[in-house]
């Protein structure tokens, strides 16, 4: 059976965990394991999955002049045993052995169910522009944007230079928290410039706040989307829609191996160490607040696991005030209620299971939901229906249980 | 027994219960455990018109009951054995016509597969035994048994189909009992753990009293604690689901070593045994460990159990595994269940201890429960399964 060991074993290969393995590897042999063919995680995904941002590209080679060996397209499924995980690879399953282990497996896209969400056509805002990052073509598609957050105009952004119509975006914030929320870009002088060249680029597209999507029209596929703002409702034809409802942080591998989770974030103290004994967590499963957050956390948490508590420390300012960013527009964009009413008894919740809103709502809890109706218990493994239970009906998620991804019953 | 029974079966008394508080009156029947064996219990008891309540530490089929296969199968580990799974295989065939469409009954079977000419001589007597007992099943030969599952790999020496085996989507039929017996009057109290058993009903963890007449202790390995006397140790065994693959496999299989993993005394075995569940997905088994005691998952055994299905058949390596779990199994020493009267008491009722067998014998649990309680004539013999019996030998 393979195996290999390290000092420093760090899952995930994004903004977290590659300054982490820089941080890490001035004194340590580190290993970066990530499931994604390139580095650069979701944020820094580009064309062809080569990372081009300047700052990523910069910190990969900062990590390629180290003892850092990356793994790439290296799924962790399982812990096993004491300090080793299970990975399975195109080369089959592998041991990674480790003495400290730091985990940024970083988020993934909030569905929320509303009827017509699971017609083609429809997509996370994030997964259209990783599919057209991947060669899918969007030129003279008209499309709608819906969701919240700032995310809703990169993508709009980075849509309509590929040739797409953007029929609307749709803001479901109001107009006056993102006002408010202005207010802190002019603490941050070089975001409030990205924010105004992005908009000034899209300056002819339809930005509509306090407006949403309540449902995804169409037979076979998408053909419109009906949009509310202010008790007015009316219908807008589109080829696709992209939605984006915040970030769910990818907290199942932190669970099986026992840090506590705190709110739906694991818990960590102020040098990232979760509450299992030589374990570390940077980036969004801490907590959504950006890519400054968890570049600060990653740099941190592989100062700490190395024992360079001092230099750590010296961080903890900057990584605080890019968390008082992330909290400033987690409130701005808080998801409003009303988006909690739009399922209808027949509007599918869980995919993989066909479970409808009607049948869980005869529920109390997602344990008890999950065994009589087999929500959550299909090949996603809950991972979409889990968070939109937790907004819908207040369910905490269940127990996480191995394999962490579907895998091959050969490498289990 | 004539004030249990007209006492029973008012709609009024029901609704002032609720309305007051569950302790000013004084239920027929206690359940202890809403499992699947608790589940048929209350359901058989409140058809007949007791008054019941179900008390639940946690939520309705979420300990061993959640854990395990739903195979409904009849097993020839000893007469006792083989009387209790053919009496409740009826039962359940019996209910097919009321469950809904979502508790997944599928009869499609058991074939224990036989790997050698020995194992071969193991079916022709289970094919005797069977027939004399008025089951029906068919020898398979090297062909017919490839025939039947085109997966199995070749050079397998035959195996026996017991064509009247079937496979339940366990959770939901666990809870159409629930509601069956909610239908007939009964209460269900979840999230409340019962710390005693006192000669008037039950002491709950929050201080709280149910007042009833009899008390059916039917707490899977818990119910040791609550009655003296009985000894249920925890069997940990794993389980593998796999994403839908319709018709990879269409009985459900099991090696006759089964029968040595499930009833030999070893601490540690596994066994090839792989169901086709209604959804396309497969669940595969089995082991078996005595003395672990935490729920963690050990990949030794998870390794163990796959490397031993892949020698049956090599097409389950490529398929995508998405859980694997662990659950505890109730055994008691002789492999039989603890049903009936707990000897010197006059109030306690036990249906627990079933072992990996709980889901094919719930039904017929119920109603020897029943019988007993209502001093009618069982349908086949208690004596085997009494909780006073010896148990040290078998």
């Amino acid at each position: 059976m393979n195996k290999t060991s390290c000092e420093v074993l760090i899952v995930g290969g994004g903004a977290a965990g590659l300054s982490a393995a820089a941080a890490a590897s001035k004194t340590a042999r580190v290993l970066i394991a990530d499931d994604n063919p390139n580095l650069g995680g979701q944020i820094w995904r580009a064309e062809l999955g080569k990372t081009k941002s300047p700052q990523a590209l910069e910190l990969i080679k900062s990590i390629g002049s180290g003892k850092v060996q990356v793994m790439n397209n290296a799924q962790i499924f399982a812990a096993s045993g004491t300090n080793c995980l299970l990975a399975e690879t195109p080369e089959g399953r592998i041991e990674l052995e480790y003495e400290k282990l730091i985990i940024a497996t970083g988020a993934r896209e909030r569905f929320l169910p509303f009827p017509g969400w699971t017609l083609p056509g429809v997509f996370g805002a994030g997964g259209l522009q990783a599919l057209v990052k991947g060669g899918l073509s969007v030129a003279g598609k008209r499309i709608v944007v819906s969701g919240t957050g700032p995310l809703l105009f990169a993508v709009a952004d980075y849509l309509k230079n590929k040739g797409a119509i953007v029929a609307a975006i749709a803001e479901q914030a109001t107009s006056f928290n993102i006002r408010r929320f202005g207010l802190h870009l002019l603490a941050r002088p070089s975001k409030l410039a990205q924010a105004i060249t992005i908009r000034s680029r899209l300056l002819n597209i339809p930005y509509l706040t306090g407006c949403w999507v309540t449902k995804a029209i169409g037979d076979e596929k998408l053909t419109a989307v009906t949009l509310v703002s202010g008790g007015r409702s009316w219908d807008v034809e589109c080829d696709f829609l992209a939605c984006g409802f915040h970030l769910v942080p990818n907290t199942e591998l932190a669970s099986i191996l026992g840090c506590r989770i705190d709110n739906g974030y694991v818990a960590v103290d102020e040098f990232q160490r979760t509450s299992a004994n030589g374990i570390y967590c940077a980036g969004e499963p801490t907590g959504m607040a950006g890519v400054e957050s968890s570049l600060a956390e990653g740099k941190i948490a592989g100062l700490a696991a190395t024992g360079q508590s001092e230099t750590a420390r010296s961080l903890f300012a900057e990584r605080d005030r890019a968390r008082g960013f992330g909290n400033a527009l987690n409130d701005a964009f808080a998801l409003r209620n009303e988006l909690k009413t739009l399922a209808q008894p027949d509007t599918i919740v869980c995919r993989c299971e066909d479970v409808t809103y009607g049948r869980l709502s005869e529920f109390d809890n997602s344990r008890e939901a999950k065994l009589q109706t087999r929500c959550g218990m299909g090949s996603c493994q809950g991972r979409v229906c889990g968070a939109a239970n937790e907004f819908l009906f207040g369910w905490k998620p269940g127990t996480v249980r191995p394999p962490i991804f579907p895998v091959r019953m050969e490498e289990l | 027994m004539t004030t249990i029974l007209t006492a029973s079966g008012s709609r009024e008394f029901i609704f002032d219960l609720l309305q007051m508080t569950t302790s000013t009156k004084t239920f027929d029947v206690a359940v202890i455990g809403a499992g699947i064996v608790g589940a048929a219990c209350a359901a058989s008891l409140a058809r007949e018109g007791l008054h019941v309540v179900i008390v639940e530490s946690k939520n309705v089929a979420s300990g061993a009951t959640a854990a395990g296969m739903g195979h409904i199968v009849v097993m020839d580990d000893s007469d006792a054995q083989f009387a209790l799974t053919q009496y409740s295989q009826t039962l359940w065939n019996e209910l097919v016509p009321e469950l809904p469409t979502l508790a997944e009954f599928e009869n499609c079977g058991t074939i224990w597969v036989a790997a050698d000419d020995e194992e071969m001589n193991e079916v022709r007597r289970k094919h005797d035994l069977y027939s004399s007992r008025g089951l029906n099943s068919e020898i398979l030969d090297e062909r017919s048994l490839r025939n039947a599952e085109p997966n199995l790999r070749e050079g397998l020496a035959g195996g026996l189909l017991v064509r009247g085996d079937s496979v339940v989507y366990q959770l939901f039929a666990t809870r159409y009992l629930i509601e069956t017996a909610k239908q007939n009057g009964s209460v269900l109290r979840t999230g409340r753990r019962v710390l005693e058993i006192t000669d008037d009903g039950v002491k709950l963890d929050n201080g709280e009293r149910i007042l009833s007449k009899l008390i059916v202790n039917a707490a899977g390995f818990a119910a040791a604690d609550l009655s003296p006397g009985l000894v249920i140790a925890k069997r940990k065994g794993h389980l593998i689901i796999t994403e839908r693959y319709p018709n990879f496999v269409r009985h459900q299989l099991v090696e006759l070593g089964y029968l040595r993993s499930a009833h030999g005394t070893s601490s540690e075995s596994v066994a090839f045994n792989v169901q086709p569940r209604g959804t396309g997905q497969l669940l595969l088994g089995s082991s078996r460990q005595f003395g672990a005691e935490t729920d963690e998952i050990d990949h030794n055994i998870v390794r163990r159990m796959t490397s031993r299905a892949f020698e049956f058949m090599a097409g389950l390596r490529s398929l995508s595994v998405t859980r694997v779990w662990t659950g505890f199994r109730p055994a008691t020493p002789d492999n039989l269940p603890y049903i009936g009267k707990l000897p010197d008491s006059e109030n306690v009722y036990v249906a627990a201890g079933h072992e990996g067998l709980g889901i094919t014998t719930s039904i017929g649990t119920a109603e020897l429960i029943t019988d007993t309680i209502l001093g009618r004539e069982t349908a086949i013999p208690i004596d085997p399964y009494l909780p006073g019996r010896r148990t040290d030998t078998h």
